[in-house]
């Protein structure tokens, strides 16, 4: 964002959203800049998981909600007429709070988004959950066990699986929503080291509630409160010198 | 301490009160299954099971009451299980959850609770009167498929229910439409449950009396049905008739006893069936 040098990737305008009549954002403003880690912290409630939900328009599946302002990918805003939902969430994948496997084989889980997309080709398909699987480090672990449950991985594991699965449809921003809030100190720590090598190749937003993670793992933090964008800012900025109280006070624990 | 011994005390009674009420179900499940199974089995043979009634129903087998049975419950299912697995679909999955729905839903709820005989009336004027069908087997059919697909719907929407919601997400995050969604991550989870609520109401249906009644049962036929609009025998209206209007009743009480009997083993098979769908189809998705 601010060194102006990297493009962004998605960004979003005065972005006001609705739960009925309660307002969850209001006028955010963010710019995720392409290939690097956006966090985005702020205390319970704050809309954190609201604002990455509205990325992929996963908010559209909950009756009762209303988007205003805009979102842009690669300058093309996500709610025009002629974008395609189900499109847009292939290139704008998500990672769930809960690990979330579907009950099939590790194989069809990975291979899940690209059978719906047509794909049957076996041979293509093999190559392509092998590439997911080594691209979210699990490969090693789950190689010779592709035909077991995905039920029989650990927490970390599936965690693994989902980000796997949603590196197989190749989408462009991958969405992070409290990917480690339900796995344990060690999976977390490979999940983040995960997180830094995909920004290589793709743009990642994540929401946390763990401050340090934040500080680990990104390169840019938003701090949000009340579904309010409070400090925006190189994510070494943040956490050394906010420019805003409200941001001192929450990264310093003074409350959350 | 005391109150320690008072909390073991507490439980014991209560997990005794519970254990009880159990047995004393399972009793009398088991004492009524003997009963019909004594008075009943003598009557059993390869003969009772295939062959027409004969001098005045005091004589001869109940295969026309079998067969009869078996064609409506056919005619039920084709009726009621799609119409009723798309419908709560529909319902679960695509209908917006507002005010109308829940309205639609309460009313397919508490009509599950209407009377059978008033589904047998409602029969007679919609199938046998409006639509000209007659008294036939096919109005009875889609009469006992009206009354069951409250039935159908409600279990089958209460199996989508048991899909969590991270699966649909999930695959909506993935670039599935809803309805690949629904298809490939949702239904394939939800039919043993589906299947299983589905076939204990037909399992129901098959042995209804009031809605075929008046509809297409027939009290006595020397032939089987041949067609749709035709009448036939069926289990249930048979063992009334064995029961309560033969004019030898002491004379044909095995007989009575023996249908029971059939209709039970019947019924008690169907519940079995699903149990075993659901068990199948369970242990290939784990």
């Amino acid at each position: 964002m601010s060194d102006g040098t990297i493009p962004s990737k998605i960004e979003t305008k005065d972005l006001n959203f609705y739960y009925g009549p309660a307002r969850a954002l209001k006028n955010v403003n963010i710019a995720c800049a392409a290939n690097r880690v956006t966090a985005i912290i702020g205390p319970s409630g704050c809309g954190k998981s609201t604002f990455i939900r509205t990325l992929n328009r996963m908010n559209d599946v909950i009756p009762g909600t209303r988007t205003e302002g805009s979102i842009l990918l690669d300058g093309k805003n996500i709610h025009d007429p002629d974008v395609d939902v189900v499109e847009l969430r292939r290139r704008v994948g998500m990672v769930f709070q809960k690990p979330n496997p579907f009950p099939k084989t590790i194989f069809d889980n990975i291979a899940y988004g690209l059978r719906i997309n047509g794909l049957r080709d076996r041979r293509k398909l093999e190559e392509v959950v092998e590439k997911s699987l080594r691209g979210s480090a699990l490969w090693n672990e789950v190689e010779d066990r592709l035909d077991e449950n995905a039920f029989s991985l650990s927490g970390g594991q599936q965690q693994r699986l989902c980000i796997a699965r949603a590196l197989a449809v190749e989408p462009e921003v991958i969405l992070f929503d409290e990917p480690c809030s339900a796995i344990d100190p060690i999976a977390t720590a490979k999940i983040e080291d995960l997180i830094q090598t995909l920004k290589r190749s793709y743009t990642v937003v994540i929401v946390t509630h763990n401050m340090q993670q934040a500080a680990r793992v990104s390169d840019y933090t938003a701090f949000m409160m009340l579904g309010e964008l409070i400090e925006y800012d190189r994510t070494d900025k943040i956490f050394t010198a906010p420019a805003q109280k409200l941001t001192e006070d929450y990264i310093t624990g003074r409350f959350g | 301490m005391k109150q320690a011994i008072q909390k073991k005390v507490a439980q014991f009674l209560g997990f005794f009160a519970l254990r009880v009420c159990f047995y004393l179900v399972l009793a009398v499940l088991l004492l009524f299954l003997y009963d019909i199974g004594r008075k009943g089995g003598g009557a059993i043979s390869w003969e009772f099971l295939t062959q027409a009634p004969r001098k005045g129903m005091t004589q001869g087998g109940i295969f026309p009451a079998i067969f009869g049975t078996f064609l409506v419950t056919l005619i039920t299912a084709i009726l009621a299980v799609p119409l009723g697995m798309c419908a709560a679909i529909y319902l679960n999955e695509y209908a917006s959850q507002g005010r109308l729905t829940r309205l639609i839903r309460l009313s397919i709820r508490n009509l599950s609770g209407v009377p059978s005989i008033v589904y047998g009336l409602f029969g007679v004027i919609l199938f046998v009167n409006i639509m000209h069908f007659g008294t036939s087997v096919l109005s009875a059919g889609l009469t006992l498929g009206l009354m069951t697909l409250p039935w159908t719907i409600t279990a089958s929407e209460e199996a989508l229910k048991t899909v969590p919601n991270s699966y649909r997400d999930g695959a909506l995050a993935l670039g599935a439409t809803k309805w690949q969604s629904i298809r490939t991550n949702v239904l394939p989870y939800a039919v043993p449950g589906m299947l299983t609520g589905t076939v204990l109401g037909l399992a129901r249906a098959a042995g209804e009396t009031a809605p075929i009644l008046f509809t297409g049962a027939a009290f006595f036929l020397p032939y089987l049905p041949k067609s749709l609009g035709d009448q036939f025998m069926a289990l249930p209206y048979h063992l009334y008739i064995m029961a309560t209007q033969h004019h030898q009743i002491e004379q044909v009480r095995p007989i009575a006893y023996g249908t029971a009997l059939v209709l039970i083993v019947l019924v008690l098979g169907m519940n079995m069936t699903a149990v075993v769908i659901r068990f199948r189809l369970r242990r290939k998705r784990r």
